[in-house]
C-alpha cells in the first residue's frame, strides 16, 4: 500500500509541476536565427596590413568592436562569437533594415592619417602615414578646446612616430580620413609630442559625437570577409517552427499510443517517462541558456524516438522472460537487468558520433549534437532509471500481477 | 506479433548481400558518373528560399529579378506559394537587397532565407564531414572492440558504412540535394543504426556463453536464434524512431526536409542491414577462426 501511494504521488506531483511549469518555460527558451528571423554572418578576419599578425587579442577586440557597431546600429541582441583562430560569428535577430546593417558591419572603416603626395590634386592626400592600428583603441573622444570650439582627440599608440611625422609635416597638411572620406584636413603648426591628434572645427556636439562613434568603430583591428551568410525572413522562421514543433507533437503522440499498445501498464509508464524525458530536456534549454534552432527541433523529436529504445529493449526483455515461464516479479527483475547492458552499450556509441559531430561541426551541426548528447544523458536517466524504479514499486505493490497488463498472452507462457 | 517459426536469417542473408551489393555497384555508377546534387553548403554560391502569399510564375520572378546585377542565370525551382532560386556566385549584399525587394514587389508577404557560402568554407565543411565520418566509425571499432570483440567491431562497421553510403547512392540516384543537414543525418544514422547492431550482438555474445558451439551449424544455429530473439525489437526501436523522422518530414519545416528524408532512408537501411548483413557478416568471420588446438569435430 506504501509502495502504491508513493507511486501515486510521484506520478501526480511530477505530472503537476510539469503541466504548471511547461508555458513559462516554452516561453523562455532561446530560439534560433531560423526559428524567428534575422541573419547570421561568419567572417574570415585578416590583419588590415599585410604581414601584420592576427592575434587572440585583436580578434576579441574585432568581436568587441562589432558587437558595438551593431548596438549602435540599433539592432536588439546581437551575438558575437569567436570561432577557431582567425573567425567571427555574428548574429542578429530582427532586423528590418538588413542590407544597411550588413553593409555597415563589413565596411571596414578604416581610419588613416595621410599626407599630400606628388601630384596630389589640391586639397586631396594619398600618402598614408597612420592607419588604423596605430590608434589606440576607441581612441577619440570629444572635448572642447581652448576657443570652446568642440573638439575630437585621438590618441596615438607611439608617441614617437607621431612627432617625427608631425616634424615633417611641419607647416603642412595632415588629413584624417576615414575609408575614403576625408573628415578634415588640419595644418600641422607644431611638433605633436604627447600622441593626441585634435579633430577641430565646426561640428554640433551631435556631429561630434557621431564622428568619433564612427572614428571609435572604424578603429576595428582586423579586415574582415564574409565567408557564410543566412538571413531568414521572421516569418519563414515562425512557419518553421509551428510546422516542425506540429510535426513533432504528432510524431510523439504516435509514439505514446504504440507504446501503451503494445505494452500497456509498462508501456504507460514508458509514456510517462518519456513525457518527463522532453519537460527536462526544455528545463536543460532554459537554464543552460542553449539556443533552439531548427535541427535541434529535429534532434528533440528524433531523441523522443530513440529515447523510447530503451523501453523498448527492456519491456521486450522482461515479456520474453515472463513468456519462458517465470514469475512477474523475476521476469521483471532478470529483464532489467540484462536489458541495462545493451542500453547503455548502444547509448555510448551514440554518444561517440555525437561528440565527433560536436567536435567538427560548426553552428547548427553543433546544436544538433549538442542536443543529441544532452538528450541521451537524459535518457538513460529518465527511461532507464526513472521507468524501472515506477515499474519496479508497481510490481512490488502487487498491482502489476497478470501477464495481460505486460501485453503478454496466457497462451503464449510455456512452462517451465 | 511473434516469429513462432525461426526464419533462416543466415540463409537468407545470402539474398540480401545481393541485394545490398547490386545497390552498392549501382551507387558507385551513379556516384562516379554524376556526383551528388551539392547544394550551396557545398557548392559556394547563393541559395534563396522564398515563401510566398500567392503563387507567381517563373517567368514572372525571371523578369522581376533579372536586373539585379549577377553573372550566371539563376536557377529557380517553383513549388507551391514557395521558390528556390539558386545562384553558383555568391550574391553580395547589394544584389541580395535588389532581389528581394525585387519579389517583395510582385508579393509584399514574400519572406525570404538566404544562405551564401564561400567556395572555400564550403571545401572546409566537406572535409569536416568526411573526418567527422571516419573519426565516428574508429570510435565505434574501438569502443566495440573492447566492449566485444573485433569481429564485431568489423561487422558493425561494414553494416554502418553499408548504411551511410545507401543513403549516399539513393540521394545520387534520385538527384535529391545535399546540404550541411544531410552530413547530420547521414552521422546520426551512423550513431543510430549502431543501435540496432548492438541489441543483436548483445544477444549473440550472451548465447555464446550457453553451451558450446563446436560446428558451423552451432554458430549458424545460434546466430538464427539470436537475430529471431531480437528482430522484434529491432523492429520496433526501429520503427518508433522512423515514426519520429516520418512526421518530420511529411510535416516539418522545408529546410529540414532533406534531413528527414535522408534519416527516413537511413532508418529504413539500418534495421534492415543489422539484421541481414551484420549478424551473418560476424558468422562468416566467426567461422574461419579455426578453434584454438581444439580437435575438428569428432
Amino acid at each position: 500500500m506504501k509502495r502504491l501511494l508513493s507511486f501515486i504521488i510521484t506520478v501526480l506531483v511530477l505530472a503537476a509541476v510539469m503541466a504548471v511549469s511547461t508555458p513559462g518555460l516554452l516561453d523562455r527558451v532561446r530560439l534560433g536565427l531560423d526559428l524567428k528571423g534575422g541573419f547570421e554572418i561568419l567572417y574570415q578576419a585578416q590583419p588590415t596590413e599585410q604581414g601584420q599578425a592576427l592575434t587572440r587579442a585583436s580578434l576579441l577586440q574585432t568581436a568587441a568592436s562589432l558587437e558595438k557597431r551593431a548596438n549602435v546600429l540599433g539592432t536588439s541582441e546581437p551575438e558575437v562569437t569567436t570561432e577557431g583562430t582567425d573567425r567571427i560569428r555574428l548574429k542578429i535577430a530582427g532586423v528590418t533594415n538588413e542590407a544597411e546593417v550588413r553593409e555597415k558591419m563589413k565596411e571596414p572603416a578604416v581610419l588613416t592619417f595621410r599626407s599630400a603626395a606628388p601630384g596630389d590634386a589640391e586639397g586631396t592626400y594619398s600618402k598614408v602615414e597612420l592607419v588604423g592600428s596605430d590608434f589606440v583603441e576607441n581612441a577619440a573622444t570629444i572635448g572642447r578646446d581652448n576657443l570652446n570650439q568642440i573638439e575630437i582627440s585621438i590618441k596615438v599608440k607611439d608617441k614617437q612616430k607621431f612627432a617625427e611625422i608631425t616634424k615633417r609635416l611641419l607647416g603642412q597638411h595632415l588629413a584624417i580620413y576615414l575609408d575614403d572620406t576625408k573628415l578634415s584636413d588640419p595644418q600641422v603648426r607644431a611638433e605633436l609630442t604627447d600622441g593626441t591628434a585634435s579633430i577641430s572645427g565646426n561640428y554640433t556636439i551631435e556631429e561630434a559625437r557621431n564622428l568619433a562613434d564612427t572614428i571609435n568603430l572604424g578603429a576595428l583591428p582586423l579586415k574582415l570577409t564574409e565567408k557564410y551568410s543566412q538571413s531568414v525572413g521572421a516569418t519563414l522562421g515562425k512557419q518553421s517552427l509551428n510546422q516542425t514543433v506540429q510535426a513533432g507533437l504528432i510524431g510523439s503522440v504516435f509514439i505514446l499510443i504504440f507504446m501503451i499498445g503494445m505494452y500497456r501498464i509498462p508501456g504507460l509508464i514508458a509514456s510517462f517517462a518519456l513525457i518527463l524525458h522532453t519537460w527536462l530536456l526544455i528545463l536543460v534549454f532554459v537554464f543552460a541558456d542553449f539556443t533552439l534552432t531548427l535541427p535541434g527541433i529535429a534532434a528533440f523529436i528524433l531523441g523522443i524516438g530513440m529515447a523510447v529504445d530503451a523501453n523498448i529493449i527492456t519491456n521486450e526483455r522482461i515479456r520474453e522472460e515472463m513468456r519462458s515461464g517465470k514469475s512477474i516479479m523475476s521476469s521483471v527483475k532478470a529483464g532489467s537487468k540484462s536489458s541495462f547492458r545493451t542500453v547503455m552499450d548502444s547509448n555510448v556509441t551514440t554518444i561517440i558520433v555525437a561528440a565527433v559531430m560536436f567536435a567538427f561541426g560548426t553552428g547548427s551541426v553543433k546544436g544538433f549534437a549538442l542536443v543529441l548528447i544532452v538528450e541521451i544523458l537524459l535518457s538513460i536517466f529518465t527511461n532507464l532509471y526513472f521507468a524501472r524504479w515506477l515499474l519496479n514499486m508497481l510490481v512490488k505493490a502487487g498491482k502489476l500481477s497478470k501477464p495481460k497488463q505486460f501485453g503478454v498472452k496466457e497462451s503464449e507462457i510455456s512452462a517451465l | 506479433m511473434r516469429f513462432k517459426k525461426e526464419l533462416d536469417y543466415v540463409h537468407l542473408s545470402k539474398y540480401f548481400y545481393i541485394f545490398s551489393i547490386t545497390l552498392t555497384i549501382l551507387g558507385i555508377i551513379f556516384l562516379a558518373m554524376f556526383n551528388l546534387n551539392y547544394s550551396v553548403d557545398f557548392k559556394a554560391g547563393s541559395n534563396v528560399d522564398v515563401s510566398l502569399s500567392k503563387n507567381l510564375t517563373v517567368d514572372q520572378i525571371r523578369t522581376a529579378i533579372g536586373n539585379i546585377g549577377t553573372d550566371h542565370e539563376p536557377n529557380i525551382t517553383p513549388g507551391t506559394q514557395r521558390l528556390t532560386i539558386r545562384y553558383d556566385e555568391e550574391l553580395t549584399s547589394q544584389q541580395d537587397a535588389a532581389l528581394k525587394s525585387a519579389i517583395s514587389k510582385l508579393d509584399d508577404k514574400a519572406s525570404f532565407e538566404v544562405n551564401t557560402v564561400d567556395t572555400e568554407m564550403a571545401k572546409e565543411l566537406a572535409r569536416n564531414a568526411i573526418y567527422a565520418v571516419l573519426i565516428s566509425c574508429l570510435g565505434i571499432i574501438v569502443y566495440v572492440s573492447i566492449r566485444f570483440e573485433w569481429r564485431f567491431a568489423i561487422a558493425a562497421i561494414v553494416a554502418l558504412v553499408h548504411d551511410a553510403f545507401m543513403v549516399v547512392a539513393v540521394f545520387s540516384i534520385f538527384r535529391l540535394e545535399v546540404d550541411l543537414t544531410f552530413i547530420v543525418a547521414v552521422l546520426t544514422i551512423i550513431g543510430y543504426s549502431i543501435n540496432d547492431t548492438i541489441v543483436i550482438f548483445d544477444r549473440i555474445r550472451e548465447n555464446l556463453r550457453f553451451g558450446k558451439q563446436k560446428t558451423y551449424d552451432d554458430l549458424k544455429n545460434l546466430v538464427n536464434k539470436s537475430v529471431s530473439q531480437t528482430i522484434m525489437r529491432s523492429l520496433y526501436t526501429a520503427f518508433t524512431v522512423f515514426i519520429a523522422a516520418f512526421f518530420l518530414l511529411v510535416l516539418g519545416g522545408e529546410s529540414i526536409k532533406m534531413f528527414s528524408l535522408a534519416m527516413v532512408i537511413g532508418l529504413l537501411f539500418g534495421a534492415y542491414s543489422s539484421i541481414f548483413i551484420a549478424s551473418p557478416l560476424w558468422l562468416l568471420l566467426k567461422k574461419n577462426q579455426k578453434p584454438k588446438g581444439k580437435p575438428a569435430k569428432a
